[in-house]
């Protein structure tokens, strides 16, 4: 058990570190000459000479890398080139509606998917299968800002019933500003339970082909009984990582849905960062997401290991 | 009777499949003829007929400038089928590479996966926004970015199938008959990845037109003056309260383009050979 640890989290730092790598080079190769941006047209080349040397950006690649990641270890992020303030501040403030909207799409999508994955699974092969699962690929091939723009014609715009767009001052009461996040989270909610729908329908199908199962009927025990206790209960452990895999990747993948109904959160922070060319932000924006990503893969790679022990010992 | 004859008749036994097929040939034949077949130019405005509803003389209606929305969905199609075209050959093509050198070489295993997983911990579409933020903004680099974003997917793909392939027997045959390496991926087990690699084609297509409008969409994909369906849709943003159509039709092109896609895709991996199925 401690060396299955051990190496995932060995996994885990190496995958992270590369990550800053990748990170830090994708930048370095766009941002050409980032003092010239900062400085603008004006200056002149003493004042860029100087600034390069203060910003250490005379130092070769590799010195560069290490002392901006020991910036980032220290939770310095940089600063903004346009916003007056640090990117760890800039990334707090548009926290709250990316989180609550990831959150909210990622129940809609469970809530949808895991009951009708399971149905298509029991009743695999009948039309009701052969319906659900059509659905499933067109949810995936629905484009979101597009399902964004009906619903938000249709419910926003011709029936009035929900806000069209923004957020909300943040000294509106949390309720109004919740309301916000209907449509955009049904959208994501939808379109992502086409995943779910798929992945609980292979689960239980697995399931449902395992000797206990074959046991549990032959012992007499009610399909509802089967259905709920064995079947379910061993199905969710897989569906556990892509939950929450589809919960980190929407962090950072509601970018589009977030521009259509012009959410102040993490996603239009960094399409406009892009649009500016403000690269600290882009930088420390997608450090953050993908380092989010990283660690809820090992959180639900653990969380694996406490549910179903077979993993833990295969491992070991 | 002739194998893939055989292969074809069983995949298109289901109606599905072969409906979206002929769909997607029309498609495809519609977009590569049609500057024989018409000779109307797609970005003729006509400001005296501006978001006209659907009707016998505009199909699907006319868009802010007066510009024919039908004929710039099937002009949008050459485009957006380019862009999907070219992003799944060149995904599927490296990774495939990354994933057979991942698969076969134990050494080359570890260090290359640790990339894909870090490179996968991105999403799709911010991936996507940086790598045009920095190539900058035009069609190719639109398609490099999507190159870029979706090799990882098949390497991953192709590596735990050619994981399982290298312990058959008969690449054990060949390697004790003394056949090279290059020879045995190339003669022995990359024939076996095609189902898998056909699959992931399929799909990738789907969700590089997906990543592309989506990329449009912010302003950071193809140059608006260029007709994908992303860039269409964009485009007539502000006018969808007035005029519906300007964001529906183009949005239906995608849906349909992609959904056929993703079925024929499915019905290939129904066809994989059972020893793939897992891995794949």
């Amino acid at each position: 058990m401690a060396s299955f640890l051990a190496r995932r989290l060995a996994g885990a730092l190496m995958v992270l570190a590369l990550v800053a790598v990748l990170v830090f080079v994708l930048t370095r190769l766009a941002s050409g000459d980032p003092v010239a941006l900062l400085l603008g047209d004006q200056a002149t080349a003493a004042d860029i000479a100087r600034v390069r040397i203060e910003y250490g950006l005379d130092k070769p690649l590799p010195t560069q890398f290490a002392l901006w990641l020991g910036q980032v270890l220290q939770g310095n992020l940089g600063d903004s080139l346009f916003l007056q303030r640090p990117v760890t501040q800039a990334l707090l403030e548009r926290a709250e509606p990316t989180l609550f909207l990831a959150g909210f799409s990622v129940f809609i999508a469970a809530l949808i998917g895991i009951p009708c994955g399971t149905a298509a699974a029991v009743w695999r092969g009948h039309w009701a299968d052969q319906v659900l699962s059509a659905l499933a690929m067109l949810g995936a091939s629905v484009p979101s800002f597009w399902l964004g723009l009906l619903f938000m014609q249709f419910f926003a715009v011709k029936l009035g019933w929900l806000p069209a767009s923004g957020y909300g001052d943040p000294d509106t009461p949390l309720w109004e500003r919740l309301q916000h996040l209907v449509l955009p989270s049904l959208v994501l909610g939808l379109l992502n339970s086409a995943l779910i729908i798929r992945f609980t329908r292979a689960s239980v199908l697995d399931i449902l082909g395992e000797d206990y199962v074959r046991t549990a009927r032959a012992k007499g025990l009610g399909e509802r009984s089967i259905l709920l206790h064995h079947v379910l209960r061993n199905a969710l452990v897989p569906l556990v990582t892509v939950l929450g895999l589809t919960l980190a990747l929407m962090i950072g993948g509601a970018v589009v849905t977030e521009t259509v109904f012009n959410l102040p959160g993490v996603g239009n922070l960094v399409v406009r960062a892009v649009l500016r060319r403000d690269y600290p932000v882009i930088q420390g924006t997608l450090l953050v997401i993908a380092g989010i990503y990283v660690l809820i893969n090992l959180a639900v790679d653990l969380l694996y290991t406490v549910v179903d022990p077979r993993i833990r010992l295969e491992a070991a | 009777m002739n194998p893939t004859w055989k292969i074809l008749r069983r995949l298109f036994a289901r109606r599905v499949v072969l409906a979206a097929t002929l769909l997607l040939l029309a498609v495809v034949v519609v977009a590569v003829l049609v500057p024989w077949l018409s000779s109307a130019d797609p970005s003729a405005m006509d400001i005296s007929a501006r978001l006209h509803k659907p009707s016998g003389e505009h199909w699907a209606g006319t868009d802010e400038l007066g510009r024919d929305v039908a004929l710039r969905i099937v002009h949008g199609a050459r485009y957006s089928l380019l862009i999907g075209g070219v992003t799944s050959v060149g995904a599927v093509l490296l990774g495939t590479l990354l994933g057979l050198l991942a698969g076969y070489f134990r050494r080359l295993d570890a260090p290359l996966m640790r990339l894909v997983d870090a490179m996968m911990s991105f999403p799709d579409i911010l991936l996507g926004i940086a790598l045009v933020a920095i190539l900058g903004p035009s069609l190719w680099n639109v398609v490099l970015a999507l190159v870029i974003v979706y090799t990882p997917r098949v390497a991953r793909v192709v590596r735990a199938a050619t994981l399982v392939l290298r312990e058959l027997l008969f690449v054990d045959a060949a390697r004790a008959l003394g056949v090279r390496t290059p020879w045995i991926l190339w003669r022995h087990i990359l024939p076996n990845l095609a189902s898998p690699i056909l699959v992931q084609l399929t799909f990738i297509f789907a969700y590089a037109i997906l990543c592309e409008a989506g990329l449009s969409f912010l302003g950071v994909g193809v140059p608006p003056e260029i007709p994908t369906w992303g860039t269409m849709i964009a485009g007539s943003l502000d006018y969808a309260d007035r005029a519906l159509w300007v964001i529906l039709y183009p949005g239906l092109a995608i849906v349909l383009t992609a959904l056929s896609l993703q079925i024929l895709g499915d019905g290939v991996r129904d066809l994989l050979d059972p020893k793939l199925r897992k891995a794949a």
